[in-house]
């Protein structure tokens, strides 16, 4: 049985997130429940206030609080060439089928602060597709968006995205792609003149493109099920036929209700072939 | 076919281990009959390599069904879901399972003190936590949480733990856990636990 508190703090945090819907238009009804309450008390304590009501009232009356709360509510941990494997796979079975198109459209749905946008424009350019693939990075996160179509990393990370790069089968050297300055990596433009960065979500927003391959990792564990089954429609309504839908290292179509709509093609790494 | 659907148990118990881990689950999990009547949720820290052979491990061991979790899975009795590596494991509201790579907590990823505290908001009462053997204090906060929601705190004896700090941690934090050993743990699993969490 929940304990009376846990009732309480679970009716404000539900208040909490229909203000914001309400007020601001940015819908996280249909996040998960836990790890939304998790990033919404780290937004309470740092907002020093005692309660999820005390933080509604602050959030309502301060729209200058917004860009921040829309930090904690979003969640932006992200690597290059995160799962390695999938990367591989990736370059190794996915490609050649993309190949075969004279000009490919890539959907990265959820790009955060853009390091898997960036993996993807560096393994396209290394397997000489760079040029005829137009990239779609998506967020509903402004300041996310504004840090991918900065492209700037803390230069302590390039270690692990080096490994990360070379695991995947990569043909050059990262390094050929940023410059180190003050402490950062900043990345090559040329890598995103063929991106458009776009306010996009898929809570609420329609498909606005036909394309090959659309890239959502580690997003969909942050819906509960009903806006998962939305935001892979979104995706089979996007795909060309036999196009390919890549997935987080431990996510699957298993529960999903568009599940009869792909097949796995790489099942280990979590890629899916969109059927009909 | 006419199946009654499962449903899925209203109560369940959660357990944290680190350095250790494999050799104290090998000593309880198998001691489970196949129709125990709770769910159990565990995080073990694990390198995070992506490829745990860990639920294979202990489900050829157990009569139980163990497996690693997935994302939205209904929790569900008899059943021992382990967090993937590198991934937080946390409990829906409404007993299903969920996924996050938030970062590390308290450098680890899964975290015991993420699970506890979730699965504390989802069960309440009716919810029992265990902490092994472990070389951190993951797991402390947690089982904090667990305590204060009215659920069972158990924490295997320091003395009895292959690494004492986790152990260790969790009392201090908690002291209203009690400490035990192995085959006692074991003993309130099998025969106590079933009848107190309702």
């Amino acid at each position: 049985m929940k304990t009376s508190a846990a009732e309480t703090e679970h009716i404000e945090l539900r208040l909490l997130v229909e203000a914001i819907y309400r007020k601001y238009h940015y819908d996280f009804r249909d996040y998960s429940s836990a790890s939304l309450k998790r990033r919404l008390v780290q937004a309470r304590d740092r907002f020093h206030c005692a309660s999820f009501s005390a933080l509604q009232e602050l959030v309502l009356h301060d729209p200058d609080v917004l860009p921040q709360m829309l930090g904690f509510l979003t969640v932006q941990v992200s690597e290059m060439f995160r799962d390695p494997a999938f990367f591989l796979t990736l370059r190794e079975q996915v490609l050649p089928h993309l190949r075969t198109y004279p000009s490919l459209k890539v959907w990265v749905a959820g790009c955060s602060s853009g390091e898997e946008l960036y993996s993807l424009a560096i393994l396209f350019r290394e397997e000489g597709l760079g040029e005829r693939t137009l990239f779609y990075a998506t967020d509903i996160n402004p300041e996310a968006l504004r840090k991918a179509e900065a492209g700037v990393y803390e230069a302590d990370r390039i270690p692990l995205f080096t490994s990360n790069h070379r695991l995947s089968g990569g043909k050059s050297s990262l390094s050929d792609y940023y410059t180190a300055a003050y402490g950062n990596a900043i990345l090559d433009k040329s890598l995103r003149k063929r991106t458009v960065f776009s306010d996009h979500s898929l809570v609420s927003d329609a498909v606005f493109a036909e394309v090959q391959l659309v890239c959502c990792r580690n997003v969909l564990i942050y819906f509960n099920r009903d806006l998962q089954d939305r935001a892979v429609g979104l995706f089979r309504d996007s795909l060309v036929r036999k196009g390919f839908l890549g997935l987080g290292s431990r996510e699957s179509l298993h529960f999903s209700a568009h599940a009869e709509a792909f097949t796995p093609f790489a099942r280990n790494e979590r890629i899916y072939q969109k059927t009909v | 076919m006419n199946h009654e659907p499962v449903r899925q148990a209203a109560a369940a118990v959660v357990i944290g281990a680190s350095a250790g881990a494999v050799e104290a689950l090998l000593r309880i999990l198998p001691e489970l009959p196949p129709d125990y009547p709770l769910p159990l949720l565990i995080v073990v820290h694990l390198p995070p390599d992506r490829e745990s052979t860990l639920a294979a491990l202990l489900d050829a061991r157990c009569r139980i069904t163990v497996k690693e979790a997935e994302d939205k899975e209904p929790i569900l009795p008899g059943m021992a879901y382990l967090a993937p590596p590198d991934y937080h494991l946390l409990v829906e509201p409404d007993f299903h399972l969920s996924l996050s790579s938030e970062e590390q907590v308290l450098y680890s990823r899964p975290s015991i003190d993420v699970l506890f505290e979730s699965a504390a908001d989802a069960y309440g009462t009716a919810l029992a936590g265990i902490i092994l053997t472990g070389a951190n204090s993951d797991g402390a906060k947690g089982l904090r949480a667990v305590a204060a929601s009215g659920g069972i705190a158990l924490v295997q004896s320091p003395d009895c733990a292959e690494a004492t700090a986790m152990p260790a941690a969790a009392l201090a934090a908690c002291p209203s856990a009690q400490g035990l050993s192995l085959a006692e743990i074991t003993g309130v699993l099998k025969n106590e636990l079933p009848h107190q969490l309702k």
